[in-house]
């Protein structure tokens, strides 16, 4: 190298990107690499999920040295070599076998964080043939991951030798450990997800959004803004709708708007929207943009918002009461009377955020006279009837494509981007682009509703409940959202799996000047089970009842009514799923006690705790049907347009197994075609851990179908089993063996031989007044038990392990329940351990913390299968149950190891240490 | 608007015309960037030669301003670096560590920077050049609040300057944080002691994070020590509050002030505890 000085100008910049020498032109002084990757040179597979170094999904090896490409100047790469986790899995033989490693054992689930794994298992792997799971932490420790709970990842890594490969034909079969049949897309960085769809010539959207909780706005001068910038095509508000300004999820309570209209009722609301060229945006801040705003007091806590004089947030609803909910059986002052012992406390929870890696984004376009919608949604016919009544179009000039979704939670189901997208292009004429920043994420999507909960059990000298009353508000922020959804679903569960002859609960939806709060993973029954389950280890404890055994005696068992009446003659798994966990309750106790005496000064101590969940699969007590279409084509290939929308849950995978298993035929080539509505029918949304159940059953109605038009031609009895070899179908062990020859058969104008159909709602009776009535078709059962280790001079808590029973009625795919379970389990630790959205405050994932790789415990995950007689094979749905006792199950495990009970969480270090103090004094 | 990218001192020194933004491993650099303006000139000091590595002089030694906390880990350092290298393994996550520089985490000047306590408790001195001048100064009067350094505009900070450290010198750091990766410290001490072959105690010096707006040393607490020797010292665990009078731990997301002030005492327990044991003095 000349000794002269070398300054790179910042033009063109060149560099080998997985072994292409490849160049950049006139790059910005401050452009990332990720940028470049992905704007300039089309490289999707560098996820971006926060832009500031949180996540690592965006990791990239930069002369072998893993980095974070959107906190890497691309101009300072000049010369280098750069390997992508494309690069790795498709060039490198170490890539290869990580990726088959990562399929075998399902280490992907939504996969949007898979490639920052990949990237940094692979340089792990080069450095250290043979890791331990130390070092598989320290060196994936800075991708996070949101969805598996880190251990199928930490397999996949340690594994990566081990290479036989399984492979699978046809249909993976019913209750085999399958791989996802989308994992290699995932894998292999080539899945698309909200923002990889778009070409970059795309205008881009950005939202200008209230900066105060409340406050009036005036807009100065949008059309001078609009003709002084020549890079800005149009600017989108109120005005802009042509249909109602407003969304929301269910009748009587739309009322979000998608701009709002002089007032701002949340920090992070949206008021407008620049629509311009990409280039526009390089120096655009939005203190640019013409509006002035006039803060106004907002009211942020329920007391507040309940208090008189209090401004009225939302029209219609003067003492800022969105809706009640009640469940009311026997009578639970009796029941309390009756009772030897009342226990009585009050909980308190906070707002939580998704924190799905993959912000919302998205791409639309106008098709003729169609316009067109991608985006990361969990339900893209809910998306359709939203912007079916915005846009003030027929349902057939909109097309809502989901894209891959990087998790979801819940918090995907309301419209975010989609409406944005659908009003540029309409306006414009024009292919649009939007992806939220990670703090607009946190400002404006839902979250999980903060709940004030006042509890009081009263059990009777036998030690069986003999009533329970429960009032519960829950923060529903600005809008309703899921907030109805919430107030109804918590007093249906919070009698817990139990049986309680005496019960009341009362539920209320309390607005507030807050981010509205929606659905997330148990729509406010994880809350409940905090409040029941911690109240009543405390009951145990004062009463001298063992915390297990004390569950399994007022467990719900068949034939005895729930608190809505309902009763079900078989299915009722939770006494098996408590039984289950009796050998390990008595060994973890143990052994907790033993170490406690042995190192007696030790301020470090280890408790177990226990807790149950039951969880109702599908809406409450409303009709929720799923339509699953197929067909099979003259050269054999069966089609399945299965349209439940994969979040990461899995459903790609579990709903071809059951359709396969239904139709019977081995060996078969298949195509799936997923959610799309021009093309595959409504299989609902992915919520309320209905895929498995209602989905399910279509699938195996739909199966079963099409099996019974090819056994009627072949003239053998429904359930011969049937092979098939290019386009004939083969009959095994029926008399002389009749085959058919598909290519013989009149086709369609598609090509398709034969077709089916089939949709399935699952039975429910809506709910009396008192709450009486059957909100819900099946429900799952989960008992989990944790080990908890407290120091007591740092107030820290460390989760060492947990045990989780699950009666899934039939494990469609065990691999997936395990990965379900370890996904909710670290959720629920995060929960109960550290996650706080406070708005304004923890907006991103550098304040807002969730479980690293390094926070999570060992987890054993029990499958228990009482079968369901409506779910499809017994399936019964587990999306939710996961993650519902997990919250309770730790804080009894602290309970245990300290006497003290945090009834305020998160249980953080400094509360844990405070109420230690107060327990002290 | 430009981004330069020197190689060399020279250059690097002749490129801080005023107004410049430092830019190294930019991991405060560009998550900041989406809140403020755009800078019109940028230096990239991360490839400056004489900016990178780790040198030893007879004075001491000198660690480059653009080193990474990877090339902090990876270098054999004697004991009294350890903790030093061990607030290196807890910056971020292994990419922050990777880019992430030793004077980029002091000049970016956060009350939460997890090299001050270590290098404060070595006694380090900063190096800083301009195009015609260069200073040394204590890092102690060098950062003098969040955010705030004793930096002229066209002036770098070059090298981090650790007097040679005596025999027997250990050192020990704790930090404590919500959860085990990626996370800032709700308080961190960082501890270094010295000691004669008899165990007598020639110092120990002690600093704090995250509990006062800048990381500070506990001169008061320090002085107690002296001389005594290491069974001595144990004695005097559990240590006294008022010794912590001279910080002023906040309430913020992470942690209440009260629970800092707990917290601290215990970690500065522990990590005397540490040293000593890393001493292979006997008790
Ligand atoms: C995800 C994440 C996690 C993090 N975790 C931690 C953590 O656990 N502990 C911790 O302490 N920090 C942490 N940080 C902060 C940061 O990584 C460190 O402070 C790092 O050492 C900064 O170095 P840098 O080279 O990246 O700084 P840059 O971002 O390049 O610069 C930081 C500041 O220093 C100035 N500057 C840089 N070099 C010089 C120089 N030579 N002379 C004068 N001024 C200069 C710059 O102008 C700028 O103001 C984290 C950051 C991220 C993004
Ligand atoms: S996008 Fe780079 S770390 Fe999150
Ligand atoms: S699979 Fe890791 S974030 Fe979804």
């Amino acid at each position: 190298m000349s000794e002269q000085d070398h300054f790179y100008s910042g033009e063109d910049i060149g560099f080998t990107l997985n072994n292409k020498e490849v160049f950049v032109t006139n790059v910005q002084p401050t452009e990332r690499l990720s940028e470049s990757l992905r704007e300039r040179l089309l490289i999707r597979d560098i996820k971006i999920g926060c832009n500031a170094g949180d996540c690592g999904a965006c990791s990239v090896l930069v002369d072998g040295e893993i980095v974070c490409s959107c906190l890497t100047p691309t101009q300072q790469v000049e010369g280098q070599s750069i390997l992508t986790a494309q690069g790795i899995v498709s060039d490198t033989e170490l890539g290869q076998k990580l990726s088959h490693s990562f399929q075998k054992h399902g280490s992907a689930q939504c996969g949007i964080c898979t490639p920052g794994m990949i990237v940094s298992a692979y340089k792990l792997l080069q450095t250290e043939k043979k890791p331990t799971e130390e070092m598989v932490k320290d060196y994936l420790g800075g991708v996070l991951c949101r969805c598996t709970g880190y251990l199928k990842i930490i397999d996949g890594v340690m594994n990566v030798d081990n290479t036989d490969h399984g492979g699978v034909s046809g249909f993976p079969s019913l209750g085999v450990r399958a791989r996802h049949l989308d994992g290699e897309e995932k894998i292999s960085g080539r899945l698309q997800y909200g923002d990889d769809v778009a070409p970059p010539y795309a205008l881009v959207i950005k939202v200008i959004r209230s900066p105060y909780h409340r406050a009036k706005f005036h807009f100065g001068d949008l059309e001078e803004f609009v003709t002084k910038n020549s890079d800005i095509e149009t600017i989108l508000t109120h005005e802009d709708i042509p249909g109602v300004n407003k969304f929301g999820i269910f009748p009587g309570f739309i009322d979000q708007p998608v701009f709002a209209e002089q007032e701002t009722r949340f920090k992070g609301e949206a008021v407008a929207a620049v629509v311009g060229y990409p280039e526009f945006f390089n120096n655009f801040s939005v203190k640019d943009f013409p509006v002035s705003w006039e803060e106004l007091q907002p009211v942020l806590d329920m007391e507040n918002a309940e208090q008189e004089g209090v401004h009225q947030i939302l029209p219609g609803k003067p003492d800022n009461v969105l809706c009640n909910g009640i469940v009311k059986r026997g009578d639970y002052k009796f029941g309390l009377k009756n009772s030897v012992f009342v226990g009585e406390d009050e909980f308190t929870t906070s707002f939580v955020e998704h924190a799905y890696i993959e912000p919302e984004a998205g791409y639309s376009y106008m098709d003729g006279d169609q316009v067109v919608v991608h985006a990361c949604t969990q339900s893209t016919y809910m998306d359709l009837e939203g912007l079916e009544k915005v846009l003030n179009l027929d349902r057939t000039k909109i097309r809502v494509i989901p894209t891959g979704v990087g998790g979801g939670f819940g918090s995907k189901l309301d419209l975010s981007v989609q409406p944005y997208l659908a009003l540029a292009s309409l306006k414009t004429g024009q292919a649009a682009r939007i992806a939220y920043s990670r703090q607009e994420s946190f400002l404006s999507t839902t979250k999980r509703h903060p709940a004030k909960i006042n509890i009081k059990v009263g059990i009777d000298g036998e030690g069986l409940i003999q009533g329970i009353h429960f009032r519960g508000k829950f923060n529903t922020g600005a809008y309703s959202s899921w907030g109805p959804a919430v107030v109804s679903r918590v007093p249906i569960h919070a009698t817990g799996p139990y049986f309680v002859p005496n019960y009341q609960a009362e539920t209320k939806a309390i607005i507030t000047n807050s981010t509205p709060s929606g659905a997330f993973r148990g729509f406010g029954v994880p809350q409940a089970t905090v409040a029941l389950e911690v109240l009543m280890d405390k009951i145990a404890m004062e009463m001298g009842l063992d915390p297990l055994e004390f569950r399994i005696k007022n467990a719900l068992v068949n034939g005895v009514p729930n608190g809505c009446g309902q009763i079900f003659a078989s299915g009722v798994g939770i006494k098996p799923c408590l039984e289950q966990l009796r050998p390990f309750w008595v060994k973890e106790k143990n052994k907790a006690k033993e170490l406690n005496e042995t190192q007696k000064d030790n301020h470090v101590v280890r408790g177990v705790g226990v807790a149950s969940g039951w969880y109702g699969c599908g809406n409450t007590a409303l009709s929720n049907p799923s339509t699953i279409k197929a067909g099979i084509k003259a050269d054999g290939t069966v089609y399945l347009n299965q349209g439940a929308v994969d979040i990461g849950q899995g459903s790609n995978t579990v709903i071809p197994q059951i359709f396969g298993e239904a139709l019977g035929v081995t060996n078969v080539s298949f195509k799936l075609l997923y959610a799309d509505t021009d093309i595959t029918p409504d299989a609902g949304k992915t919520s309320g851990s209905r895929q498995t159940f209602v989905s399910g059953n279509a699938a195996m109605l739909c199966g079963l179908a099409l099996k019974k038009k090819i056994t009627r031609q072949l003239n053998v009895s429904e359930d011969s089993h049937l092979t098939i070899d290019g386009s004939v179908v083969h009959t095994i062990n029926e008399p002389n063996e009749p085959s058919l020859d598909l290519a013989t058969l009149p086709q369609d104008k598609d090509g398709f031989v034969y077709k089916a159909m089939e949709t399935y709602d699952p039975p429910t009776v809506s709910l009396d007044s008192n709450g009486q009535g059957q909100p819900y078709a099946q429900y799952g059962y989960t008992a989990q038990m944790a080990v908890v280790e407290v120091d007591k001079k740092l107030g820290k808590v460390r989760v060492i392990k947990v045990i989780a029973a699950h009666d899934v009625g039939k494990a469609i795919n065990p691999m997936l329940v395990e990965g379900q379970v370890h996904g909710g389990v670290v959720q629920g630790l995060g929960m109960a351990l550290m996650e706080e959205f406070l708005p304004g405050k923890t907006d991103n994932l550098h304040d807002y913390l969730i479980p690293t790789i390094g926070d999570i415990p060992e987890i054993k995950t029990i499958i228990v299968e009482v079968p369901d007689p409506e779910g499809p094979y017994g399936a019964k749905g587990l999306g939710e149950h996961v993650l519902i006792p997990t919250p309770p199950a730790i804080l009894n495990g602290l309970y245990n190891a300290t006497g003290v009970q945090i009834k305020n969480i998160p249980a953080t270090p400094d509360r844990v240490l405070k109420a230690l103090e107060e327990a002290k004094s | 608007m430009v981004h330069l990218i020197p190689d060399n001192l020279s250059s690097a020194l002749a490129s801080m015309v005023a107004p410049a933004k430092i830019i190294a491993g930019c991991t405060d650099f560009f998550p900041r960037l989406a809140m403020g303006k755009v800078p019109n000139r940028i230096v990239n000091v991360s490839k400056v030669r004489e900016m990178v590595g780790i040198t030893k002089t007879t004075p001491g030694w000198r660690i480059g301003g653009s080193t990474t906390w990877s090339e902090i880990i990876q270098y054999p350092f004697p004991p009294a670096f350890d903790g030093l290298k061990a607030a290196a393994r807890e910056v971020g996550s292994i990419q922050i560590q990777n880019t992430g520089t030793i004077a980029g985490n002091i000049c970016n000047a956060s009350p939460a920077a997890d090299g001050m306590p270590p290098l404060l408790t070595l006694n380090a001195m900063v190096e800083i050049q301009s195009e015609n001048n260069k200073r040394l100064l204590n890092l102690e009067d060098f950062v003098l609040g969040p955010g705030k350094v004793d930096l002229e505009a066209n002036e770098l900070v070059t090298a981090v300057w650790i007097p040679e450290p005596r025999n027997n010198t250990v050192s020990s750091f704790q930090k404590l944080g919500s959860r085990k990766y990626l996370v800032i410290s709700i308080a961190m001490v960082a501890v270094t002691l010295a000691t004669n072959s008899r165990g007598v105690i020639k110092f120990l010096n002690i600093a704090v994070g995250s509990c006062s707006p800048v990381a500070r040393r506990l001169a008061s607490l320090e002085e107690k020590f002296t001389d005594l020797n290491v069974s001595e010292l144990l004695e005097h665990i559990p240590l006294d509050l008022a010794d912590f009078s001279v910080l002023s731990p906040i309430s913020d997301v992470r942690g209440t002030a009260e629970y800092r002030q707990a917290a601290v005492l215990e970690l500065c327990q522990n990590a005397i505890r540490d040293a000593i044991s890393l001493t292979g003095v006997k008790k």
